[in-house]
């Protein structure tokens, strides 16, 4: 593995900032590091200038960039205790005040995630009543979402998730298994939105019930996980729910306090104050 | 036993394992004294979606508190840390951890390589990394970067390994200054306790 420096990161985060207006200066330095050392061996770059070159003058090449930069591994009913919360507390709190469930999937990588959502609202019978926005930054990875068509390597996973979930079925009753790949039922999410969203640059454009930004903040440093989190805060009713990842915090952050902790283990706040 | 480059400059100590390590490392943390001066980062191959146990089989063996951190938590001197299920754990300059979910490295996430990596590049000859019995490669690389920053590096003795494949990965791949057993890892412990008494 080569070495590179961060002043050529800074300098590359810089083209991509001044020619295409994504800003990755303030990603979590180490994994952002390994990302461009794995391109740089992907593309047999010889250096990061090099790749900043290329990015500057072909605009297609940087879809492909933006795509290898960002982590996509995800899985359905990743933390299977966190969507059996989701189900047993979370969700009938607040059909308690809702008749329609608003929900945002930040960072929604593949879909696994929105899946998983469709499934949990399809088993409580209230799929009808929900609206779900998927946004991501990668439009390659938007693209899968919307397919639905996931690897069966994949899907042994999914399904041993799904069986520690709880769920009222077999897993495999959502998908059909063809040619080696794994279709899923595209009825389940036939009401979502999936769109291209910066979370960075982007400004805020709704207000939801739950927010499901999970795993995402991970690849960003402590001052830009602040500023997304005024942007989720600002996008969550009063009284709705923000779900970060499991090893995610939110004590560090000015928003804390607008918040209160509804499920400490998995990571599941409700928003109290505007 | 006496260690030749023992000093008082040292920040931090990162412990890899896998296979066969799991009660090398409760004996290591058994003895390990509650004001053991040095933040104690381990990375261990542990069950993908397992997530809770682990840590509290670990601390109901040890004298100190087992913490798994959170993502950009700060290492703070004599603190227990081990990398949580699934998430590689990344040692940042600022000496705070983050953790990130990308592709397993050498079949496994947390990978040692990134942890020893990263606190190679952190710590440079502050760092004392320590890679006990496993069944593949990973950490051998990471040691060689210790090495190559200048740190401190030592593996277990391959010959009391349940699994000696990732110590002699290691010994193969990087300069190791010391090949000990668990009991003189525990005693390179002590020696460090007392320099900074
Ligand atoms: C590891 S995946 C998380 C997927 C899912 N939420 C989960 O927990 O399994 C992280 C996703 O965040 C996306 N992402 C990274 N930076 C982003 C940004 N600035 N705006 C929106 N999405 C971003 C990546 O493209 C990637 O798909």
């Amino acid at each position: 593995m080569q070495e590179i420096h961060i002043v050529d990161i800074r300098k590359l985060t810089e083209i991509i900032k001044s020619k295409y207006g994504y800003d990755f200066t303030n990603y979590a330095i180490s994994s952002l590091k390994r990302r461009i050392i794995r391109i740089l061996e992907l593309y047999k770059f010889k250096s990061v200038d090099a790749l900043g070159k290329r990015i500057s003058e072909d605009p297609v090449f940087f879809e492909e960039f933006i795509s290898e930069i960002t982590v996509n591994v995800t899985e359905m009913f990743r933390d299977p205790s966190f969507w059996r919360i989701l189900r047993d507390k979370i969700l009938p709190n607040i059909l308690l005040n809702n008749k329609r469930i608003r929900i945002w999937h930040a960072g929604c990588s593949s879909g696994e995630e929105v899946y998983s959502m469709a499934i949990l609202l399809k088993e409580m019978g209230i799929l009808e009543n929900s609206k779900i926005i998927a946004t991501d930054i990668d439009d390659q990875i938007l693209k899968r979402a919307k397919s639905g068509v996931y690897t069966v390597k994949n899907m042994e996973l999914n399904e041993k998730n799904y069986v520690r979930f709880r769920g009222e079925n077999e897993l495999n009753r959502y998908f059909k298994i063809k040619n080696g790949l794994t279709y899923m039922d595209k009825s389940l999410v036939k009401d979502v939105s999936y769109r291209k969203q910066d979370l960075v640059k982007g400004g805020v454009f709704n207000k939801f019930d739950i927010v499901l930004c999970r795993n995402v903040m991970i690849y960003f440093n402590q001052n830009l996980q602040n500023d997304v989190l005024k942007k989720l805060h600002e996008s969550i009713f009063k009284y709705g729910y923000l779900a970060i990842g499991s090893k995610e915090s939110l004590i560090w952050s000015e928003i804390a306090n607008k918040f209160i902790v509804a499920n400490n283990e998995e990571k599941i706040y409700k928003k109290i104050k505007e | 036993m006496i260690f030749q480059g023992l000093h008082t400059k040292f920040k931090a100590i990162v412990i890899g394992g896998s296979a066969g390590s799991f009660q090398g490392i409760t004996r290591i943390l058994s003895r390990v004294p509650e004001d053991f001066p040095l933040p104690i980062i381990l990375c261990l191959h542990r069950l993908k979606h397992v997530r809770n146990g682990f840590m509290e089989a670990l601390s109901i063996k040890s004298i100190k508190n087992v913490v798994e951190p959170y993502d950009k938590e700060s290492i703070k001197p004599g603190k227990v840390y081990l990398a949580p299920a699934n998430y590689h754990l990344s040692i940042e300059l600022g000496h705070y951890f983050s953790l990130s979910t990308e592709e397993m490295v050498n079949n496994s996430r947390p990978s040692i390589d990134i942890t020893l990596e990263t606190g190679a590049y952190t710590y440079k000859n502050k760092l004392i990394g320590i890679l006990l019995s496993g069944a593949n490669k990973d950490g051998a690389m990471g040691m060689k970067n210790i090495k190559d920053s200048g740190g401190f590096t030592v593996v277990q003795d391959p010959r009391e390994c349940m699994i000696n494949t990732m110590p002699s990965a290691a010994l193969e791949m990087a300069e190791i200054d010391y090949t000990l057993s668990i009991d003189n890892i525990i005693e390179l412990f002590f020696e460090i306790h007392k320099l900074y008494k």
